[in-house]
């Protein structure tokens, strides 16, 4: 059942380079996608990407590994940002970040919890600086946040996945 | 089969009648800011009541034949004001309603349509003066700007191509297209003086021109829609407001060069303006304005949306050019430049979104009336993104020479404190271009904002990213935040960036720790010079701005903390001296008992005492405090 799973997937990966011909040069576009599959980049498929691309498997690593947006270990099933950018960190976003950490007992280096619910990452200008300090939790933005919204709304998560289960 | 060509008058014309039959116009900003304060939410309501009000609604001009009469309900792009969003914008009064929530639909409605009066308590309520303002063009916040080019940005309906035509949209490229040859359009920007809003200020006629005498079958036009500096929007909003605009201003540059193809290279970050994007590329096709034979002139070209990866570098053209090409997004040496071997080694152009939005106007209009705005060196307007300790924060565009005094006090409303009030004695600087550009004190207050002026005192217009402080924020430690940033943005392909950052973000942490003495600030300074000198891209070059621009305007500050070991305004954490409150400590012991070093003595029912020479600033004692009594530490 397993390897049928798999099977399938890498399907998929078959199906994404063939959209883009195969074509070496739409490399970026081509990780995109299969990130989205993903929600990460596995080993082996970039191993099966470079095999597809002709490729050495050094340089996809290389592509991957060089922008932030590739994720090469697994993400938690909410994806929390925290905008770090000049409005917002003056406004205060180093508390609301490490409040987080503190929270789900995550750091800069461990930004994901063991039950792979959780993500929380500081990053680069979300350009709604008009809005700072900012947050997005899985792309949807929340604005002009403090310490105990951005705790309430971790909270909320928590609750609704609790509920659900 | 040839493709029928479109005929803009006969677009313009039919539009025009809708909109006229049109008895109002309710326009909901949804741009990211608003959108993220529940803009979707108000539009869904405004619709749903209007209907359950038997008012005719209307959502989208195109779809519908009959609009007499009609109240029509669309979303627009960014329209600047995002702190007061959602707002919701009212035609043809012109009221402006901000902070709208889906509850206050009913009552904007029937006040608003059946009673004929604006709703006083949804207005803007200017917080210096407690001044209320119905029309948007009289909110201060407005009224002190020239919206040229971001005008359209939060009036029209992104996604409706036939709205933009409607605005004179695609003339600029007709005219280019038919009527001008490629050294016609190049003279005409080299004469508008246009310089490049990236950060560079090249001016942008030059680059068209030196694309243009090179020989090749093949030459591309790129926008850089990678607009990486921290605490600058003004690319998204356009993109994401008026992304046809941009469209025209990328097929006027490439019959301008002779390319038949083009890149927009969107952040991926900005997934609202990449979706406009590529709705906006996708319906632009379909009319016929993007493909062959345009404007059936014979010419062609054809544009493709490419989402970023996430890499600050890739703001600059050579790393730009890699990304697209699948690579790492390094830069490489120039010469040779874009514009003789660019995109797989064909001649390129590649313009920032803000250059290329204000493209349209000056092939509409003239050289000479876009020379009207702005300065001698530096004509038209410039947008900033107004952010940080402000009453109003937002995107403004003023033109070039507006003072700083103008946009921070006028348009922005003056400084606030930490908790959003209004500060009149608050300001202690601004930090311009970002990481990029330098900190300004007071003394450059009323010095005219352009690319030669701001240069010429150690800053950068840059992307126009204006961070206003208060006096409660540590210079040095804004220093080090712009060194963190490129210091992780450096891509480590040269050694004076790569290894240059990481030393002078050591340096400035020595200062913020109370390790720093003499040698420390000379050796930050030579390193500055290196990293300036030495570095191979526009990123590592201007990189030490923000460190030199605080050594030396800031320079008082720089020097409490180096040799009297004291952080003027307290954010230094390790240079703050541990002290109990005694006003607030109630005399609980719990800190006491928390402090592994024995450094905090006190009766019960007594105001504690810390003793800082033996405190180690673990925190533990603070984290115990239930009155927060305890600071410093």
């Amino acid at each position: 059942m397993e390897k049928d799973t798999k099977l399938r997937k890498f399907g998929r990966v078959c199906e994404i380079v063939d959209k883009y011909d195969r074509n070496p040069s739409k490399l970026i576009p081509i990780l995109q996608e299969v990130q989205k599959e993903y929600r990460y980049l596995p080993e082996e498929v970039m191993t099966y990407v470079a095999t597809c691309l002709d490729m050495s498997p050094a340089r996809i690593y290389g592509v991957a590994s060089f922008y932030a947006n590739f994720a090469l270990e697994p993400k938690g099933k909410y994806v929390v940002h925290i905008c770090d950018g000049t409005a917002c960190h003056v406004k205060g976003s180093g508390a609301i970040k490490e409040a987080l950490f503190n929270k789900l007992n995550l750091s800069s280096d461990k930004p994901t919890t063991d039950d792979l619910m959780f993500t929380v990452e500081a990053v680069s200008c979300l350009g709604a600086c008009g809005l700072a300090p900012v947050m997005t939790v899985n792309e949807k933005v929340h604005g002009q946040m403090t310490v105990e919204s951005a705790e309430v709304l971790i909270d909320d998560i928590v609750t609704k996945e609790d509920d659900d289960a | 089969m040839l493709k029928q060509q479109i005929d803009l008058n006969a677009v313009k014309k039919d539009y025009q009648e809708k909109a006229d039959a049109l008895k109002q116009r309710l326009i909901i900003c949804a741009g990211t800011g608003c959108v993220a304060n529940g803009a979707l939410e108000v539009y869904d309501a405004l619709v749903e009541e209007l209907g359950r009000q038997n008012l005719n609604v209307t959502v989208s001009l195109q779809k519908e034949g009959k609009t007499d009469d009609g109240y029509y309900v669309s979303p627009s792009g960014c329209q600047g004001f995002c702190q007061a969003g959602p707002l919701v914008t009212v035609q043809p009064q012109g009221y402006l309603y901000v902070k709208v929530e889906p509850e206050d639909v009913a009552e904007l409605v029937e006040q608003t349509f059946i009673q004929n009066q604006p709703l006083e308590r949804l207005l803007y309520q200017n917080p210096a003066d407690g001044k209320i303002y119905a029309k948007q063009d009289d909110i201060p916040f407005y009224r002190g700007q020239n919206r040229y080019v971001l005008g359209d940005c939060g009036l029209i309906h992104p996604e409706d191509l036939d709205e933009y035509i409607a605005k004179d949209g695609y003339l600029a490229a007709k005219k280019a297209y038919t009527e001008m040859t490629s050294q016609e359009i190049c003279d005409t920007m080299v004469a508008s003086g246009l310089r490049g809003r990236g950060g560079g200020g090249f001016p942008t006629g030059k680059k068209w021109a030196f694309t243009l005498v090179e020989e090749s079958e093949k030459k591309y036009v790129i926008c850089n829609g990678d607009e990486g500096d921290p605490g600058a929007f003004m690319d998204r909003s356009l993109m994401e407001g008026n992304p046809h605009r941009i469209i025209e201003g990328m097929m006027i540059t490439a019959r301008a060069i002779g390319a038949d193809e083009g890149y927009v290279y969107v952040r991926a970050e900005y997934p609202l303006a990449v979706q406009r994007i590529q709705q906006a590329v996708q319906d632009a096709q379909e009319a016929g304005l993007l493909g062959d034979d345009i404007f059936g002139s014979g010419y062609s070209f054809r544009l493709v949306v490419m989402e970023g990866a996430g890499a600050f570098v890739c703001g600059e053209e050579t790393a730009l050019i890699a990304s697209i090409e699948g690579l790492r997004g390094m830069p490489r040496p120039k010469p040779p430049f874009p514009a003789q071997s660019g995109l797989w080694g064909k001649p390129t152009v590649i313009n920032n979104v803000e250059t290329l939005a204000t493209v349209p106007m000056i092939i509409n209009e003239g050289f000479d009336t876009y020379r009207m705005l702005g300065t001698e060196g530096s004509p038209g307007t410039k947008t900033f993104a107004l952010t940080g300790h402000v009453v109003n924060t937002g995107l403004i565009e003023v033109p070039f020479g507006a003072t700083l005094r103008e946009i921070i006090f006028d348009i922005g409303g003056g400084v606030t404190d930490n908790m959003g009030n209004p500060d009149p004695d608050g300001f202690k600087g601004v930090q311009i271009g970002g990481p990029s550009g330098g900190c300004l004190t007071e003394e450059f207050l009323d010095l005219p904002l352009d690319f030669d002026s701001v240069r010429s005192i150690g800053a950068m217009i840059g992307s126009g990213g204006l961070v206003v402080m208060n006096k409660s924020t540590c210079m040095i430690q804004i220093a080090h935040f712009f060194m963190q940033f490129t210091q992780n943005e450096s891509c480590g392909k040269c050694v004076p960036c790569r290894e240059g950052t990481k030393q002078m973000l050591v340096l400035l942490e020595d200062i913020m720790e109370g390790r720093a003495d003499q040698s420390t600030l000379d050796l930050l300074d030579d390193l500055a010079q290196a990293v300036l000198l030495g570095s191979l891209c526009g990123l590592g070059k201007t990189a030490p701005n923000p460190v030199i621009s605080t050594l030396k305007h800031f320079r008082a500050e720089c020097e409490a903390h180096i040799f009297d070991k004291r952080c003027p305004t307290g954010q230094c954490k390790a240079l703050a001296i541990p002290e109990i409150v005694a006003d607030k400590c109630k005399g609980c012991t719990a800190c006491i008992r928390k402090c592994p070093v024995d450094a905090i003595t006190g009766d019960r029912k007594q105001p504690h005492v810390i003793d800082p020479d033996v405190c180690v600033k673990c925190g533990a004692c603070a984290q115990a405090c239930k009155f927060n009594a305890i600071v410093g530490v």
